[in-house]
């Protein structure tokens, strides 16, 4: 039986489409500028993951919940006030948390309203969707976010500063490759990972054709 | 939507209402979250204020809001009254110094910093950056470094001879170039952080240097009252 016909399963297709085969990152290569910008330490990284999946599963519940009341001659407008607002509610929340962090992400925050990928699923599917599969669609789509920074952002950090998550890891002998934490670091860093992906799936689909050709 | 029958235009009212109606569901979801949160964020906001002031007034167990009136008079700040600076005091209620916020142009943006400030010594007690967008790596050594944070310990703020001026401001020299006792060293790297450091803190000695030497004497008098610890 196809998985997707049962609920759970196209629950978890929903969010697997957008943790995983469609990673936001890796695969459709949306949202550079945040991505690069704030993946330059673990924690930073980390954060804004958090912080952009909670922003996009929730503008993603709200406008499923309100896809029957916009007309659609208004909607980007009114998809465009629901992410801020959920933005605004997350740099309250992290201003709450710790004020540290707060300075470390910086404009980035205040940055995710434009974050095409929150648009882009609200669009795509949350307008068509009900608020549940609309929310696990954007839960999916943040935690392929989420996944791609935590690639990023630790690779950045051990180069670029010696640490992880702020401890020292190489011992202050280390000179750090400040080129790392630097927007061009966050280039050579995607860069990499996208070949080393781009490389791993094609093997892969050159051993299933073999298997089918056996 | 192609295969959709075409939509039959959304009249004008129909917009204004949706958007209005989506504008006070994000609006109270706003207000809400602020309410929320205000108080902790307040209460962040004035525990890092409150550790960097400790952090540039060593010796000092007790922290007093000060005031400046419209004649220049300095004297405990009310309650609820924005501080011109604050004043630290020691376990026997003495004056320690002087914690003062300066902020001026950095590299990048505006580089907001609080020094320690000894009028009876005359010279600077400690310094810490509190906001700055400085290079990553470079220039937010400013923050980082703790050669270049501790050299502004001790530093020299020397007055004219009648008090009324600073004779020499704090600058910063290349590495290894010292020898004044207000010069310190810039981080190699990040020499236009360090002298923006130097800058802001100069411009904020002259003002406030010659005034708390003058009125030395009313920062010993502030004792009892409310504390704050």
């Amino acid at each position: 039986m196809d998985p997707k016909a049962t609920d759970g399963g196209r629950a978890a297709d929903d969010f697997l489409r957008g943790a995983w085969r469609e990673n936001p990152v890796f695969v459709q290569v949306l949202g550079m500028c945040p991505t690069l910008a704030v993946s330059n330490s673990a924690i930073n990284a980390l954060t804004m993951g958090l912080a952009t999946s909670f922003v996009i599963s929730f503008s993603c519940l709200l406008v499923s919940l309100l896809r029957h009341a916009v007309p659609p001659e208004v909607r980007i407008a009114s998809y465009v006030l629901v992410i801020a607002t959920f933005v605004t509610l997350v740099d309250y929340l992290i201003q709450a948390l710790s004020l540290e962090l707060h300075a470390a992400l910086g404009a980035f925050i205040p940055l995710i309203v434009v974050n095409c990928q929150i648009l882009g699923r609200a669009e795509a599917f949350a307008q068509h969707n009900p608020p549940l599969r609309a929310f696990l669609d954007g839960l999916g789509t943040g935690a392929g976010s989420t996944l791609a920074l935590a690639f990023l952002g630790p690779v950045r950090d051990l180069l670029g500063s010696g640490s992880l998550f702020g401890i020292g890891v190489f011992g202050s002998d280390f000179e750090p490759w400040i080129v790392m934490i630097l927007p061009s670091g966050g280039f050579f860093t995607l860069g990499a990972w996208l070949l080393a992906i781009a490389w791993w799936r094609r093997r892969r689909a050159g051993a299933a054709r073999m298997q089918e050709a056996s | 939507m192609s295969n959709a029958p075409a939509p039959s235009p959304t009249s004008s009212a129909a917009m204004y209402r949706a958007l209005v109606g989506i504008g006070s569901i994000c609006a109270l979801l706003i207000v809400t979250a602020y309410l929320l949160t205000a108080p902790a964020i307040a209460r962040n906001r004035a525990e890092l204020l409150q550790q960097a002031i400790f952090g540039v007034l060593p010796g000092a167990v007790t922290i007093r809001p000060m005031r400046r009136d419209a004649e220049g008079r300095i004297g405990p700040a009310a309650d609820g009254e924005k501080a011109a600076f604050y004043l630290g005091l020691d376990g026997g209620n003495r004056a320690v110094g002087v914690a003062i916020e300066a902020s001026g142009m950095g590299y990048q943006d505006l580089i907001g910093l609080i020094y320690g400030y000894s009028p009876d010594q005359g010279r600077l007690t400690g310094m810490r950056v509190l906001a700055s967008r400085e290079t990553p790596g470079l220039g937010d050594k400013i923050i980082t470094d703790p050669v270049f944070v501790g050299s502004f310990k001790g530093l020299a703020v020397p007055l004219s001879a009648d008090s009324t001026r600073v004779a020499h401001a704090v600058e910063a020299v290349a590495a290894g170039k010292r020898r004044e006792p207000w010069q310190f060293d810039a981080i190699t790297g990040a020499t236009i952080s360090s002298r923006a450091v130097a800058n802001i803190i100069a411009a904020s000695t002259a003002e406030w240097a010659p005034r708390l030497h003058a009125q030395a004497e009313r920062l010993q008098g502030v004792s009892g009252g409310s504390e704050s610890h």
